[in-house]
C-alpha cells in the first residue's frame, strides 16, 4: 500500500501541476447562473480550454498523436485528470466523445474518413453524442427498433435510417451524432444492430429539447426521418453493433463511476455556518453520525480510483469496480442533498441563487440527483452487472433469447 | 502507486489462508461454541504462535519479525475469514500495541518477545458495564501500585495472562499493567452473544499493578492504541464479511425455487450486489487505514475511524443478508450462519460500538478542515 507516485510519475504531476496553475480558465467573472452546465459563457471557457490542452499535448494523453492526443500513458492521462479535477476547470461537454464513442470508433473503423473526426474532437472543435436509448428501449439496451435499411444514393452505398432516439445528452449542441440501428429484424435482439455516426445537421434529422425535471435542458429527443448515411460511416460490422456498444457502455460507467460536485468539504462548510438547536447544525450529534456515514462512503470512491490507477500503472485494465462506484456516488449524492435541505430547515426549499445557502447549489443538485441514478446505466442494471459478471449470478431467465427481434412481445 | 497488497503480501494472505483451512477449519469454530468453555482453541493457538504470526509486526529488537503492518493487516484478513478461536486480536492488536505505543524500554523488553512467541496472551480492559464509559466515570482506582475495581466484559479475560488496565488515578486516568495470574484477581465467565470469542468479568481487589509507560496520558493513549487496533480488526471484519458473500452466493447457485436457481431473482442479485458494495467501502476505507498504519502517517486517526465505521457496517450488514438469503437453514443452530452473525457483532462493539467511532470520526474530520484553512 502506498500512495506515493514513481520518480517518474511525480515529475509528471508536478509538471502539469505547474502548467495547469500557468494555464487553466478563470470561472470568476462568470455569474453563478452562467457557470451552470450548458450555458454559452461556460461552454465557451470549455472550448477554449480543451484547444488549449490539445495544443500542449494534455488533451488525451494517451491516445497517438496521429489522432490528436499525445501519445502518453494512461497513468499520465490519469495524473492530468486528477490534477484538473483538483483545479476545479474539468468539464463534461466532451466526455461523450472522448471517453464513449471516439474510442469505441478508433477500434471499430478502419475508414480515414471516419477517423479524420477524431483529432477535431480532441481540440474541442466538435462536440458528439449519443444516439442509443429509445422511447422502448432504456435498460434493454439492445431492444432498439430504429431501423437501418440498405440503399444507394447518386453511386453512393449507405443506409436510409428511420426511427425515434432519446435521452440524448447534449444533442442540442452536438455536431456528430453516434447511432444504434436495427439492420435485421429477423435475427434475435443482439444479433442485428449495427453502428453508424451521423452529422448531427443530416437532412431528416431533428432534435427536440427535453425538460429535465431540474428545468435543466440538457437531454434531447432525436427524431431521424429518412435521413442517409453513407456505409463508410459504419463502426464496426454490419450486426455486429453489440459490440460497440458494449464498449462503450463499459466506458461510460468508468467515467462516472469516478465522482465530481459537491463533497463533504462543501457539506461541513454548510453546515458550520448554518444554525441548529445548540449551536450550529455541524455541532448536531444526529448530523454528525450521518456526516461520518456519508465521509466513509465519499472516501471509499475516492479510493477506488486510486485502486482504478494502481491497475493502470501495472499495464491492466480497471475492473467491475467502476459499477460499484457510479452505484454509490449517485445514491450518496441523492441522499447528502436531501440530508443538506434538513439542515437548512424551512429554507432549504429556497433555490433562488442569489438568496439561497451555496448560491442554491444544493437544491439543484437536489433536482439532478434522480437522473444520476437513471444515466449510463441504471441503479437496478448497476446490480445487476455486479451480481452477474462480480459475483457469477445467473442472468435472469430471458423470454427475448435467441427469438427473432420482430416476435419479441413488446407494449405500445 | 500501489493501493493494493504486493506481490509478496498476496503470497503470504494464500499461505495463511491455506494454513487456516486446515488447521482450522468451520467445524472447529463450532467446537469452540459447543464447548462452552474459554472461547478459545488453545492447540490451535499454540500453532499459530509457531507460525510467529503473533510477531509479524513486532520489532526485530523485541523479538519479532518485522514484516510490517500491511503483512499483519493480510494476516488478521484471513483470521477474520476463518473466524479463528484464538485471543489473536486482544494480545496483537490491543497488547502489543499498548506495550509499542507507551510501554518503558523494561516493559516492552520483558513482555513483547513472550507476546512474539505466543506464549503470552494478553487482552485490554475498558468497559465497566452497560454504555460508554468516559473519563469522569472511570470507577476502577490505581494508587500505591495497587489497583481495584471491575472490568466487563473482558475478551480473552479468562485466558489472559497480562491486562492492559485503564484506571483512574490521583494524577488522572492512566492505563496499568496487571498480572491476571497474580494475587486479588478474581475472574468469571460471562455469556455473550459470540461464545466462540471468550468474554470475562475480572474482580481487581488491591492487586498488584504497575503504571504503563511513564507519565502517560491514559485517556490519550488509549485512543491512539484503539486506533491501532480498529485497523487491524477492520481486516479481520473484512475477511468475515467478504465470506459470508462467498457463503450466500454459493447458496444462492445452489438453492432451487420456482423452479429456477435463487440466485437468478433480482430479489437476491440485488441483495448480493448491495453487500458487495458495503464490502468494497470497507476494503477501500481499510486499505487506506493500512497504508496510515504501516507508514505512522498524520491521517491515522480519521483513516482508522473510517476504517472502523465503514467494516462494522459491511460485516454487519453481509452476516445478516447472510442468512435472509440461506432462509430459514440459516437460522438453524447447525448452519455456520450463526458464527458470523455474532462475530460480527462481536468486532463492532469490542473496542467502542459504531456509534462512538463516528464521533471520533466527525471530530477529526471537523479538525482536519479547520487545519486546512489555517
Amino acid at each position: 500500500m502506498n500512495f506515493d507516485d514513481s520518480a517518474e510519475e511525480a515529475a509528471y504531476r508536478a509538471e502539469v501541476r505547474t502548467w495547469i496553475a500557468a494555464n487553466a480558465p478563470d470561472l470568476s467573472h462568470l455569474t453563478a447562473e452562467e457557470r451552470r452546465n450548458w450555458h454559452p459563457r461556460h461552454k465557451e471557457v470549455a472550448r477554449a480550454w480543451q484547444a488549449t490542452k490539445a495544443d500542449a499535448g494534455y488533451a488525451c494523453i494517451s491516445w497517438p498523436k496521429e489522432r490528436g492526443g499525445a501519445g502518453g500513458t494512461a497513468i499520465e492521462e490519469a495524473i492530468f485528470n486528477q490534477e484538473e479535477a483538483r483545479a476545479g476547470v474539468q468539464f463534461t461537454y466532451f466526455m461523450t466523445g472522448l471517453h464513449m464513442l471516439l474510442p469505441a470508433l478508433m477500434e471499430h473503423s478502419s475508414d480515414p474518413a471516419s477517423l479524420a473526426q477524431v483529432a477535431p474532437a480532441v481540440r474541442g472543435d466538435t462536440i458528439w453524442c449519443q444516439l442509443f436509448s429509445e422511447p422502448s428501449s432504456g435498460s434493454d439496451s439492445a431492444g432498439v427498433r430504429c431501423a437501418a435499411v440498405r440503399e444507394e444514393v447518386d453511386g453512393v452505398p449507405g443506409w436510409r435510417i428511420n426511427g425515434q432516439k432519446v435521452w440524448n445528452s447534449g444533442a442540442q449542441a452536438a455536431d456528430f451524432g453516434m447511432v444504434v440501428a436495427r439492420t435485421n429484424p429477423d435475427a434475435p435482439k443482439h444479433k442485428g444492430l449495427t453502428v453508424f455516426w451521423t452529422d448531427m445537421k443530416a437532412p431528416g434529422l431533428e432534435v427536440r429539447p427535453i425538460r429535465m425535471m431540474s428545468g435543466d435542458n440538457e437531454l434531447n429527443e432525436v427524431f431521424l426521418t429518412d435521413v442517409f448515411i453513407p456505409d463508410n460511416q459504419r463502426v464496426g460490422e454490419v450486426d455486429g453493433g453489440w459490440k460497440v456498444v458494449i464498449s462503450t457502455l463499459m466506458n461510460e460507467r468508468a467515467a462516472l463511476g469516478s465522482g465530481t460536485g459537491l463533497n463533504w468539504r462543501d457539506v461541513i462548510k454548510l453546515a458550520g455556518e448554518t444554525p441548529s438547536f445548540d449551536g450550529m447544525a455541524l455541532d448536531d450529534p444526529a448530523f454528525r453520525e450521518w456526516l461520518a456515514d456519508y465521509y466513509v462512503q465519499s472516501e471509499a470512491i475516492r479510493l477506488t480510483s486510486f485502486r482504478t490507477l494502481t491497475s493502470l500503472s501495472k499495464g491492466h485494465a480497471p475492473g467491475p469496480e467502476s459499477s460499484a462506484g457510479k452505484l454509490l456516488w449517485s445514491s450518496t449524492t441523492q441522499d447528502m442533498t436531501s440530508v443538506v435541505l434538513n439542515v437548512l430547515d424551512h429554507f432549504g426549499m429556497v433555490d433562488d441563487p442569489e438568496i439561497a445557502a451555496a448560491s442554491g447549489a444544493f437544491q439543484h443538485r437536489f433536482m439532478w440527483s434522480p437522473g444520476l441514478r437513471l444515466g449510463g446505466g441504471t441503479d437496478e442494471i448497476m446490480k445487476n452487472i455486479i451480481a452477474e459478471r462480480v459475483l457469477g449470478l445467473p442472468g435472469d431467465i430471458r423470454v427475448d433469447k435467441n427469438v427473432p427481434f420482430r416476435d419479441i412481445p413488446h407494449g405500445r | 502507486m500501489n493501493f493494493d497488497y504486493t506481490e509478496d503480501q498476496k503470497s503470504l494472505k494464500d499461505e495463511a489462508r491455506r494454513y487456516l483451512n486446515a488447521v482450522s477449519p468451520i467445524t472447529v469454530v463450532r467446537a469452540v461454541l459447543e464447548a462452552d468453555g474459554d472461547g478459545c482453541d488453545s492447540g490451535l493457538w499454540k500453532q499459530i504462535g509457531e507460525q510467529g504470526w503473533c510477531a509479524a509486526a513486532i520489532p526485530e529488537s523485541y523479538g519479532g519479525l518485522e514484516m510490517g503492518y500491511v503483512e499483519l493487516c493480510a494476516l488478521a484478513e484471513e483470521l477474520g475469514r476463518a473466524l479463528a478461536p484464538v485471543p489473536f486480536a486482544s494480545t496483537v492488536y490491543c497488547f502489543a500495541e499498548a506495550l509499542l505505543a507507551v510501554g518503558t524500554d523494561a516493559q516492552k523488553e520483558e513482555l513483547l518477545p513472550q507476546v512474539c512467541s505466543g506464549d503470552l496472551i494478553g487482552t485490554l480492559a475498558v468497559s465497566e458495564g452497560a454504555g460508554v464509559l468516559t473519563p469522569e466515570r472511570i470507577a476502577t482506582r490505581f494508587a500505591d501500585g495497587r489497583i481495584s475495581g471491575a472490568k466487563v466484559p473482558v475478551v480473552d479475560g479468562l485466558v489472559a495472562g497480562k491486562a492492559v488496565v485503564l484506571a483512574a488515578a490521583d494524577t488522572g486516568p492512566g492505563l496499568f499493567l496487571v498480572d491476571l495470574g497474580g494475587e486479588g484477581i478474581t475472574r468469571e465467565k460471562v455469556s455473550t452473544i459470540d461464545p466462540t470469542r471468550g468474554e470475562a468479568r475480572i474482580v481487581f481487589d488491591d492487586a498488584p499493578a504497575q503504571p504503563l509507560g511513564d507519565g502517560v496520558d491514559g485517556i490519550a493513549a488509549l485512543s491512539g492504541i484503539e486506533d491501532r487496533a480498529a485497523v487491524l480488526m477492520a481486516f479481520e471484519q473484512l475477511g468475515g464479511a467478504d465470506r459470508c458473500l462467498e457463503m450466500a452466493r454459493d447458496y444462492a447457485l445452489e438453492r432451487y425455487a420456482f423452479g429456477r436457481q435463487i440466485g437468478s431473482y433480482q430479489a437476491i442479485k440485488h441483495k448480493l450486489a448491495d453487500v458487495f458494495v458495503k464490502n468494497e467501502v470497507a476494503r477501500a476505507n481499510a486499505y487506506y487505514g493500512a497504508w496510515a498504519l504501516s507508514t505512522d502517517a498524520p491521517e491515522l486517526p480519521l483513516a482508522a475511524a473510517a476504517a472502523r465505521v465503514a467494516a462494522c457496517e459491511a460485516y454487519w450488514h453481509a452476516a445478516k443478508e447472510n442468512i435472509q438469503t440461506h432462509g430459514g437453514i440459516g437460522f438453524t443452530w447447525e448452519a455456520d450462519c450463526h458464527f458470523f452473525y455474532r462475530r460480527a457483532r462481536h468486532l463492532g462493539l469490542v473496542i467502542g460500538s459504531p456509534r462512538d467511532w463516528k464521533r471520533r470520526l466527525a471530530t477529526r474530520l471537523e479538525a482536519r478542515v479547520a487545519a486546512e484553512v489555517d
